[in-house]
């Protein structure tokens, strides 16, 4: 044990080093400072964490409650949440299924961790979810190849297997922030189509071993046995790299809306690009130009050019706990918590603010740190009751940098009006989001 | 605007196969098929008309077939704006100012789209809504002719096959940059 460390433990909470302004703590507090400080943080993330002695001797003696006092509930073959985490879940942007697009954002707010749990996975369908028969479902893989080839699902089962965990992000997550006036609205809207799993399947390189490949093939086509057939357009680099043919989802089959029974999964990349319901991939020398890579996930540059292919999901990150709707009872420590990721690798950095980024101090990451995965990172914080404007940016191991807003909105632009919350006007937004916090704890979207 | 050099990976895995397939050893469970098996699932147009089909179609065909099999969605004359669609699909199928704002909503076939094959390969895969796939690709070309001449990017007499739909002047074809053109 360093002396600082011993140094600490012998101070009261109420002296834990400052290492910012308008009350960021030293995240060394929260990984040395023993079970006192940690226990509190896992039994309550958000509420509770007020500084020692802060709260009376409890007086009411401890009572058995009912659930202690009868047998529980038969265990079921599938378990759901406990019914008092009704209120845990996603929100639908066509929840009719009217004919257009359907967006499921997952609740981050609500959620720990890394890890995006099936149910919760973001989805963004552009004609609901197909019921495929697995038994029926085939991949078809021609073109610039040698050898064309079919699998079965019962095929791919047999080739050697590999496992990643990697988040996918759609291209319009975080387009409420292209308004010009900060959208009130909750984490789950302003982020809600990024998620996060650990998906096992088979690398498409292996397949592709077997087809051969035609040194002309610069880019492959990927299409799904969805209604719309949707297709992309992928560079062969791509494939080559760590493409794969996803078939299970957090260790169970995928979910039906997330591309049952296969997808293509490209970490990092554009989350339209991640075929669902893969069912034929083909190798050519030039992009198809399809609807969605030459018109839909296209997007329009203040210069009236626009950017195409965009690929890479850039790294970002943004605060998960306090946020819009999670209202903080009363001053003392709380733990500022929140998730960075970049499409490029690995989050080397997290830097957290409350002060609207006038001083910024380093935040803790969650080992392990994947690459092309959510890193979860937390830092200390006492509130004493003022304003205060929370931030957080990342850094990859690349060495890019989460932009600030104002330096996003120059290259970027935003848009003439204010647009409904969940319209996707522009897409690819990575940069910083801030949460103004007032003087009765309420937590609201800023520009900062 | 796509012209690079052969990626060196595939080059070497492609001289790997030919020298040694024998100790490229895997579990080889995929059946081969011919061109002609997989015909029916290789809807892919590129954007030079490779894998355009057979058949032609004029604007005049293609409005009444707009009537009966699209219109319930984007509208008479494809003017948009009906009922029970999200707000994406209420937007014309023609018009569109020059660009001069980031919103998408701005984007129309005249001022952004790229290519004139992407009109052809969409409406076949996805279109109509409730019944993909279902339109001969007679059918396919006359609506491609239809929307383009909505546009006033052919004319109404003008008729669209595999020779004439590429070669559609498309007026934002120039209009776009490539992000990471690196890891293309």
């Amino acid at each position: 044990m360093s002396i600082s460390v011993q140094r600490r433990r012998a101070t009261k909470s109420s002296s834990i080093e400052a290492v910012a302004g308008n009350g960021l703590l030293n995240r060394r507090a929260l990984l040395g400072r023993g079970a006192v400080f940690a226990g509190a943080i896992s039994a309550a993330p958000l509420g509770a964490l007020t500084g020692a002695a802060a709260e009376p001797p409890a007086k009411e003696p401890l009572a058995e409650p009912p659930w202690s006092l009868e047998p529980g509930a038969t265990i079921q073959p599938y378990e759901r949440p406990s019914q008092f985490e009704k209120d845990v879940v996603r929100t639908l942007g066509n929840p009719d299924g009217k004919p257009g697009a359907q967006g499921a954002r997952t609740p981050h707010h609500l959620l720990n961790g890394a890890i995006t749990p099936n149910g919760l996975h973001f989805v963004v369908s552009h004609e609901g979810a197909p019921n495929i028969d697995p038994d029926k479902h085939r991949l078809v893989i021609h073109g610039l190849v040698k050898r064309p080839l079919v699998f079965t699902l019962d095929a791919l089962a047999r080739y050697p297997t590999t496992t990643r965990v990697t988040f996918l992000e759609c291209g319009g997550n975080g387009a409420p922030l292209f308004s010009p006036q900060p959208l009130q609205a909750n984490l789950q809207a302003l982020h809600g189509l990024a998620s996060c799993a650990e998906w096992t399947g088979v690398k498409l390189s292996t397949l592709l071993e077997e087809t051969g490949i035609d040194p002309k093939a610069k880019w492959f086509i990927a299409e799904g046995a969805d209604a719309p057939h949707l297709a992309r357009s992928v560079p062969i680099k791509k494939a080559l790299d760590d493409a794969m043919i996803a078939l299970y989802q957090n260790g169970e089959r995928l979910m039906p809306a997330n591309g049952y029974p296969m997808r293509l999964l490209l970490p990092g990349y554009e989350g339209n690009m991640n075929i669902k319901y893969l069912r034929r991939i083909k190798l050519v020398e030039e992009p198809a130009m399809s609807f969605w890579e030459a018109r839909t996930y296209a997007q329009i540059l203040p210069n009236g050019k626009a950017y195409q292919f965009y690929l890479l999901q850039e790294v970002k990150s943004f605060i998960t706990q306090p946020s819009p709707g999670l209202t903080l009872k009363e001053p003392g420590l709380y733990e500022i918590s929140g998730i960075a990721y970049s499409g490029t690798g690995r989050i080397a950095k997290v830097m957290v603010s409350a002060d609207g980024g006038r001083s910024w101090a380093d935040a803790a990451l969650q080992e392990p740190v994947m690459s092309k995965a959510f890193t979860r990172f937390r830092m200390p914080w006492r509130w004493d009751g003022g304003a205060a404007i929370l931030q957080s940016r990342a850094w990859d191991e690349a060495g890019n940098v989460q932009p600030t807003r104002p330096e996003f909105v120059a290259k970027r632009g935003e848009l003439k009006a204010v647009p409904p919350v969940g319209a996707v006007l522009n897409q690819h937004f990575n940069a910083i989001t801030s949460w103004g916090v007032d003087s009765v704890g309420e937590v609201k979207h800023v520009y900062a | 605007m796509f012209t690079h050099s052969a990626p060196i990976t595939a080059a070497w895995l492609a001289l790997c196969l030919a020298a040694g397939a024998a100790f490229a050893e895997g579990p080889n469970l995929g059946k081969p098929l011919d061109a002609a098996t997989i015909a029916p699932w290789d809807i892919s147009i590129e954007s030079d008309g490779s894998g355009l089909p057979p058949g032609t179609g004029t604007p005049a065909q293609g409005a009444r077939i707009y009537a009966e099999k699209c219109a319930q969605c984007h509208g008479p004359d494809g003017k948009g704006g009906v009922a029970g669609v999200t707000a994406a699909l209420l937007a014309p199928l023609f018009g569109g100012d020059p660009i001069t704002d980031i919103s998408a909503a701005t984007k129309r076939i005249a001022n952004f789209w790229p290519y004139s094959t992407t009109i052809f390969d969409y409406v076949r895969r996805a279109m109509p809504w409730q019944q993909p796939m279902t339109l001969t690709n007679e059918e396919v070309y006359a609506l491609t002719a239809y929307i383009l001449a909505l546009n006033k990017l052919i004319g109404e007499n003008d008729t669209m096959n595999a020779q004439t739909l590429p070669k559609v002047k498309m007026p934002n074809r120039d209009g776009f940059i490539m992000r990471f053109p690196e890891a293309m």
